[in-house]
């Protein structure tokens, strides 16, 4: 099993890189919905790929079925009418047709199976995390503690709409004051809980979403294809404010990274961190 | 199948005449107890479709403050949900048509315990009362799945979510002994000669819905209790502070949930699989198939439940597992629908009324039962749970499937429950303006939903301006056809034609037709003979 998730990871990596590439004249970009969006906002990261390709032969597989079944409905409804056919026929009973239309809806699920089977599996946590990162879902506001940098942790609100500014006027109920700011490429174990009840921490471009539960610990992981701007919102009915804790993702290089932990627990005034701060990464070992 | 009767008198009420309250009020006659669902069904209708227009009118823009506080919205649609479930659909399907034609397709003069049917409609308009009153104090902001710790003490404090969270303890009630006169009288009044391999699919479909009812009910009315507990005496079922567990609820609630969506279908399963056949003059195809694949999907249904859990942190196992098990439902609801296509195959076919809500049924069913699947994938759930997608989804199937079942079911057998028929004109208009408006308000949810806007929000980023708008005006048509109904109804009652036993001829087979329309007070006091 550890062997097809490291085959399907590579697969989907390739992909990115693919898809990286054609976005390389804009390293940093904010991914958001856009108006008259139809489909999946565009993936930026591994498990989003596979949800991606995954959802694509979903899709093409209903669309053919319904189109079937409306054909199909549309033809008896004209040919079978009652002036074209007065006398109606006796057909009630056809077990090969039984048989038919009991078996291929089999053999088509199991061909959404396989794959589904495989994405679930990968999606479900990181073995080898670079970094840990716990969101904790408050009324009504994110907390981002990072683990590794001696509990490094601040708080993230929306921004209201009368303090919006510059471009952020094109981003109301999604930008926030303080993002949640991670390395691209470095595969990161996201925590989940909460202080009172329960939200659910949602990026679509990710394919990252956990419900965060008082109580509970819910783990799950990602791995930003590249630096950018990264848009999400609580997904969980939590009270009032449900619709004002957006999420946002800021991912820069290891190296931006590195000096933004540096400087974080003099901006976010961290109490208790008497040493700056200095992440104690997988890849030192 | 066919059948003969001796039922030929038409002795209304043993020639005396109960008063209003006596026959109304203390009523325990399955044709009035069926009437008096229907019209409750009707009027909690109309609030349940009140509320989705405030609902609309408050999302047409972004930034809208028809509804001023996100506790007033989270309260408006706790009560949508809760109404159109418990109040609307199901006094529609089960209450209405189940009363009036469980009796009348078995040959039986009445339901087995008329007194119970008394009190399972009586229980629910307390309910309803308590329901409204959860709405009007603004204090159930729960979302109908009733979530704690957002419902517990600590977060909605004050009585409202009591009295919502007690009105679905007497609407589970009602439900309950609903559900037990059901199961007798289908075992029990069977005309001679009516094996359960003869019953018509109607009461094969509420044989079924009983069996979900009464075993789903009860896990609810457990878990519902033990919320009440632990917002009033000190408990902690729900509470991580006290040992206990917020998964427990979903696990809990969901048992009862997931079921509760079949409850709400299968009834129209039978209605359209009757009207299908009957204006195809043809028997249904594969009946037995019809009948098992109805089985087949309440067994499966009873455990699937934990599909809507899938980022509730359950292990990846048990994700894997829900998923296999929710995607086996596709294979009986196709055979549903490939069966009912069947039956029009070769058929003669005319395209009253009632047709067209059967043929809108099977197209927008089988629209929300393709996105069921794309759903049951755990992997995508993971990025379309709870967004507007699976508003889409459980609308097609809810308000677009069981629905247009109730439609449909209204327009075949108003002219036997009324002896008035209904006006085709009008009525034909009532199904396009329908069909455009319910479609232009859900199919855009899928676009929503797909780039990710989250359910239950009043405001949201400005991106989703675009298809909210085009949502809301659908809605708007909607809503517009809801009066469409209102004058088909005016139409219907004040129409002077006679009616004959059987107005759709040769294709009705069943035994509601072999009496006269609108039906004696008694029938079947002499059991019909079944062939």
């Amino acid at each position: 099993m550890p062997e097809t998730r490291t085959n399907f990871a590579a697969r989907c990596s390739a992909a990115a890189l693919a898809i990286g590439a054609a976005f390389a004249a804009s390293p940093l970009w904010a991914q958001v919905p856009k108006p008259w969006q139809m489909g999946m906002q565009a993936p930026h990261s591994p498990v989003e790929h596979g949800i991606h390709s995954l959802n694509m032969l979903v899709l093409w597989i209903i669309v053919v079925i319904t189109v079937f079944v409306a054909g199909l409905l549309g033809y008896v409804a004209w040919r079978y009418d009652h002036k074209r056919n007065p006398v109606a026929g006796k057909l009630s009973h056809h077990s090969l047709l039984e048989v038919a239309w009991t078996a291929i809806p089999v053999l088509i699920l199991v061909v959404i199976a396989i794959p589904s089977f495989r994405l679930v599996y990968f999606e479900d946590r990181t073995n080898d995390a670079y970094m840990t990162v716990k969101v904790t879902g408050h009324q009504w506001y994110w907390e981002y503690t990072y683990p590794d940098a001696k509990g490094l942790h601040f708080d993230s609100y929306m921004v209201q709409d009368a303090d919006l500014k510059g471009d952020q006027l094109k981003l109301r109920h999604l930008a926030v004051d303080n993002q949640l700011v991670v390395p691209a490429g470095k595969n990161i174990r996201i925590l989940t809980t909460s202080g009172d009840v329960i939200h659910s921490f949602f990026i679509p471009s990710l394919g990252v979403q956990r419900y965060a539960i008082p109580g509970r610990t819910i783990e799950t992981w990602v791995r930003v294809d590249q630096p950018g701007d990264y848009y999400g919102e609580c997904n969980q009915i939590c009270g009032t404010n449900h619709s004002q804790m957006p999420i946002s993702i800021h991912a820069v290089s290891e190296a931006d990274f590195k000096a933004w932990l540096a400087a974080a627990p003099a901006k976010f005034n961290t109490a208790g961190l008497d040493t700056p701060a200095r992440l104690v990464m997988a890849s030192e070992h | 199948m066919s059948a003969t009767t001796h039922d030929a008198h038409h002795d209304h009420g043993h020639g005396h005449s109960p008063s209003f309250a006596q026959r109304w009020l203390f009523s325990t006659n399955h044709k009035d107890i069926g009437t008096l669902y229907l019209i409750f069904a009707v009027c909690a209708g109309l609030v349940g479709g009140a509320l989705s227009m405030i609902m609309r009118l408050q999302l047409m823009h972004p930034g809208n403050t028809v509804v001023t506080s996100g506790q007033e919205w989270n309260t408006i649609i706790t009560a949508h949900g809760l109404i159109m479930i418990f109040f609307t659909v199901m006094p529609a399907l089960i209450g209405g048509f189940g009363n009036w034609f469980i009796p009348l397709m078995i040959g039986a003069p009445d339901m087995a315990f008329p007194r119970l049917n008394n009190i399972s409609f009586w229980l629910l308009v307390p309910a309803f009362a308590l329901i409204m009153t959860g709405l009007l104090l603004g204090e159930s902001g729960s979302g109908w799945t009733l979530y704690p710790p957002l419902s517990n003490a600590t977060y909605e404090s004050g009585p409202g979510m009591d009295f919502t969270l007690f009105a679905l303890h007497l609407a589970g009630v009602s439900s309950l002994l609903g559900a037990l006169n059901f199961i007798t009288t289908i075992f029990n009044m069977r005309t001679p000669g009516m094996t359960l391999h003869k019953m018509p699919l109607f009461i094969w479909a509420m044989l079924v819905t009983a069996f979900l009812l009464l075993l789903s009910l009860p896990v609810l009315a457990g878990a519902i209790t033990m919320l009440i507990f632990d917002r009033n005496f000190g408990t902690s079922f729900f509470d991580p502070q006290g040992g206990g567990d917020p998964v427990l609820w979903q696990h809990l609630f969901w048992f009862f949930g997931h079921p509760e969506v079949y409850i709400m279908i299968l009834p129209g399963f039978g209605i359209i699989s009757h009207i299908i056949s009957t204006f195809s003059k043809k028997p249904v195809f594969g009946y037995l198939g019809m009948a098992y694949a109805m089985v087949a999907i309440g067994v499966v249904g009873f455990v699937v439940w934990a599909h809507h859990m899938f980022i509730s942190g359950i292990s990846v196992d048990t994700r894997a597992y829900f998923m296999a098990a929710t995607m086996i439902i596709a294979v009986p609801t196709g055979i549903k629908i490939f069966s009912w296509i069947a039956t029009m195959w070769g058929g003669s076919i005319e395209m009253k009324v009632p047709m067209l809500w059967a043929i809108g049924f099977i197209f927008l069913f089988t629209v929300g039962g393709v996105t069921g699947v794309v759903l049951s994938n755990a992997g995508i759930d993971q990025i379309l749970h709870n967004t507007y997608y699976v508003v889409a989804h459980f609308h097609y199937v809810l308000s677009l499937g069981a629905v247009f079942s109730i439609f449909a079911g209204w327009y075949y057998w108003i002219g036997k429950m009324s002896g008035h028929q209904y006006p085709e004109y009008w009525g034909k208009v009532h199904f396009w303006v329908t069909f455009v408006g319910v479609n232009l308000t859900f199919f855009p949810m899928h676009f929503l939903g797909a780039a990710g806007m989250p359910r239950r929000y009043p405001d949201y980023p400005d991106a989703f301006a675009g298809w909210n708008y085009v949502s809301s005006i659908g809605a708007f048509v909607s809503g517009f056809s809801v009066l469409i109904f209102l004058y088909v109804v005016y139409r219907t009652f004040t129409s002077k034609e006679a009616l004959a036993d059987n107005y759709w001829g040769e294709g009705a087979t069943t035994l509601e037709w072999t009496v006269s329309s609108p039906p004696p007070f008694h029938t079947f006091e002499e059991l019909p003979r079944f062939r």
